[in-house]
């Protein structure tokens, strides 16, 4: 369910007021979620930050139960023995600190190595402590950097003696960052933006320091929480993959149709022009990160390209996966395209300005997300800080998925002049690198973990950490599959986890990105998989189905594969049995293996 | 604006706060008199207020209201 109130830009104090009955309704939405446990380790009081991220997390799709830190303890909680976290088991760990939480800042007298030998030992103090979670609970750790601190001993100087403590913060805070580069698993919060953002003199405000040991004002707090909890299903692979935009009053100023192409307003020779021309690069920047940009208008086709093609409009035709400008209604066209991307509904942002078409798209496309779009001027913030797109790490797909889609749209033109489908697959020229995981895929293989959905045996969703430590575990078969072909390359598009005990295989995860649907690289996984089992002498797999609203389509694969249905009850929850042959026949005919 | 439209208003607040209709406060009305009014519930409590009558307590205020006649006294002079 999407609740309004819960959307960037959203009323801070209503929220805070209205907590205990948001929660109400959120949990009685009859939404199904994914159970998470998050551990908030705090150097200040946590209270409410952990129960505003619990309603965002809740509108997200994920169900948190929460262990807290005593006041003040994150450290002594992170690096002693701790009996209740340990048991508690968390999947995520969040460390709250702030700038109150250093222990010595350096003096003015100083001698620079002293400063040095400060900044060191404050930065490790942190650093141990992280690699201390890091070794005992094995989970993903998010660690917030600091804030500006509130004074200025030295004034504008204080940015530039190494002893001022904005020098000293801008110090650390470089460090932390560095840390988050080297460490997968571990994310950076950059509190330091967010407080900018809001104001620090109102972000600071030491009334709530002193009274009630928060490290920020409590108006704030929906503030941080929407933020961590942005990062948090980033991680658990709820962003949002694409847009679906309008043209007239959205991408540029006026009506292309009414005005004509040279009367609409972008470029730089008004400043709405410049407006448009701004928002226009954002979007283009973001495609670049691997977001779909598409559009929907309610034009002649001929006049929406039109306006594209104007030279100083910075997005052109190319730069969209698919382009819908027709009369239909737009629920209509944003459902088409969803289809065509073969993504869900409510992977998409619908941008527009006309508040009657995104009533439309709420009523009956309800997963899909849609913001306010009022004010041109506006429409850049507003994207950019709803975070529909958290990056949690960018892997090299990401930055080529426009192309590979592109072209897969190829692939298909060409599948509809070949009459037989064998000769079309034959003429892909399809490779494929088959695997034990291995670490430079290992941020693909979360990514596609937690985000896949429809050829998805079990949608077990599984952190970075956690299949790190399956890889390393000589009890689990994990393969990734990584396919090429004459248009290009796909990248890791398939993944299965299986489980030894004792002779037999039982599969975790089986999963494939729908964009290689019917290539046979499932076969080619089995093949290999097959072989894997017979070199640890493992005679038969176990595989099992659990539905969920969006993989029907896999209700059936291990039947495909040979295996026999054992047991399926009311739920349509099914496990699949296959004893290995001692001459196991290879079912893969069209895609060459190299690895 | 009236002492009693003062508890009025905030009657609604505190129903909101702690998400429950059937209360209603009074001027010797205290934490003890309200099951979830801990020292955190305070700060939102506390909050919500001042939203509803667009106005700040300070830190001494705060420390020292004792019931919510005290608090109804401080909006009234504002």
């Amino acid at each position: 369910m999407i609740m309004r109130e819960l959307e960037y830009p959203f009323d801070s104090e209503w929220i805070l007021k209205k907590a205990k009955s948001i929660k109400k309704t959120l949990l009685s939405d009859g939404t199904t979620r994914i159970k998470k446990k998050i551990a908030v380790l705090g150097g200040s009081t946590t209270h409410d930050v952990i129960k505003i991220l619990e309603l965002f997390l809740l509108h997200y799709g994920i169900e948190p139960s929460f262990y807290e830190s005593e006041y003040g303890q994150y450290w002594q909680d992170a690096m002693f023995d701790n009996p209740e976290l340990a048991e508690f088991a968390p999947d995520l760990i969040y460390i709250h600190t702030t700038n109150r939480n250093i222990a010595e800042y350096p003096a003015v007298g100083d001698s620079r190595e002293k400063t040095e030998q400060l900044i060191k030992d404050t930065y490790e103090h942190f650093r141990v402590m992280w690699e201390k979670l890091k070794e005992t609970y094995g989970c993903v750790i998010i660690q917030n950097n600091f804030e500006f601190p509130y004074y200025r001993l030295l004034g504008n100087m204080d940015a530039v003696n190494p002893n001022g403590r904005v020098a000293f913060v801008n110090r650390l805070n470089a460090l932390f960052a560095e840390y988050a580069t080297a460490n997968e698993s571990f994310y950076l919060q950059d509190i330091q933006y967010l407080s900018a953002c809001y104001g620090l003199d109102k972000w600071g405000d030491s009334f709530y320091w002193h009274m009630y040991k928060y490290a920020l004002c409590v108006p704030a707090i929906p503030t941080l929480s929407y933020n961590l909890a942005n990062i948090i299903k980033s991680v658990y692979g709820k962003n949002k993959k694409a847009y679906v935009l309008d043209l007239d009053n959205t991408l540029w100023g006026g009506v292309v149709g009414d005005d004509g192409p040279e009367n609409i307003e972008i470029g730089q020779e008004t400043s709405m022009g410049q407006v448009y021309a701004e928002f226009q690069s954002y979007l283009k920047e973001q495609k670049q990160i691997g977001i779909m940009l598409n559009v929907s208008s309610k034009n002649e086709e001929e006049n929406a390209l039109a306006g594209l093609n104007r030279p100083d409009s910075v997005l052109k035709p190319d730069d969209f996966m698919i382009i819908k400008a027709n009369w239909e209604p737009k629920s209509k066209s944003v459902a088409e395209i969803a289809a065509e991307l073969n993504i869900g509904t409510d992977s998409l942002v619908f941008v527009d300005d006309n508040p009657a078409e995104r009533e439309i798209i709420r009523q009956n496309l309800p997963g899909v997300a849609v913001p306010e779009m009022d004010k041109p001027e506006e429409y850049l913030k507003t994207l950019d800080r709803s975070g529909f797109f958290e990056v949690t790490g960018l892997s090299e797909d990401d930055t080529k998925r426009n192309e590979m889609y592109k072209a897969n749209q190829e692939r298909r033109k060409m599948q509809d002049n070949f009459a037989d489908y064998g000769e079309y697959l034959k003429s892909l020229d399809m490779k494929a690198e088959i695997g034990a995981f291995v670490p430079l895929y290992m941020a693909r293989i979360a990514q596609l973990t937690n985000k896949s959905n429809q050829f998805n045996l079990t949608t077990k969703r599984l952190s970075q950490a956690e299949i790190e430590h399956m890889a390393e575990d000589s009890s689990y078969i994990t393969l990734y599959g990584k396919l090429t072909d004459k248009f290009g390359d796909n990248g890791v598009v398939s993944v299965v986890i299986g489980k030894i005990k004792e002779d037999a295989l039982h599969i975790e995860l089986w999963l494939m990105s729908c964009r290689v649907l019917k290539r046979d690289m499932e076969f080619a996984m089995m093949d290999r998989l097959a072989e894997e089992c017979k070199k640890r002498g493992i005679t038969r797999i176990y595989g099992y189905y659990y539905p969920t609203v969006k993989n029907k389509m896999v209700e059936n694969f291990y039947g495909l594969q040979g295996f026999t249905l054992k047991n399926r009850d009311d739920d349509g929850n099914a496990e699949w049995e296959y004893e290995i042959p001692a001459s196991y026949e290879n079912k893969n005919r069209y895609i060459e293996i190299t690895e | 604006m009236t002492r009693e439209e003062v508890f009025e208003r905030l009657n609604k607040v505190f129903r909101d706060v702690f998400d429950d209709d059937d209360i209603t406060v009074t001027e010797t009305t205290t934490s003890a008199d309200i099951d979830d009014w801990d020292s955190l519930e305070h700060i939102n409590l506390v909050a919500a207020v001042e939203q509803e009558f667009g106005m700040k307590f300070t830190m001494g205020q705060v420390v020292t209201m004792k019931n919510v006649g005290e608090m109804v006294d401080i909006i009234l002079q504002k």
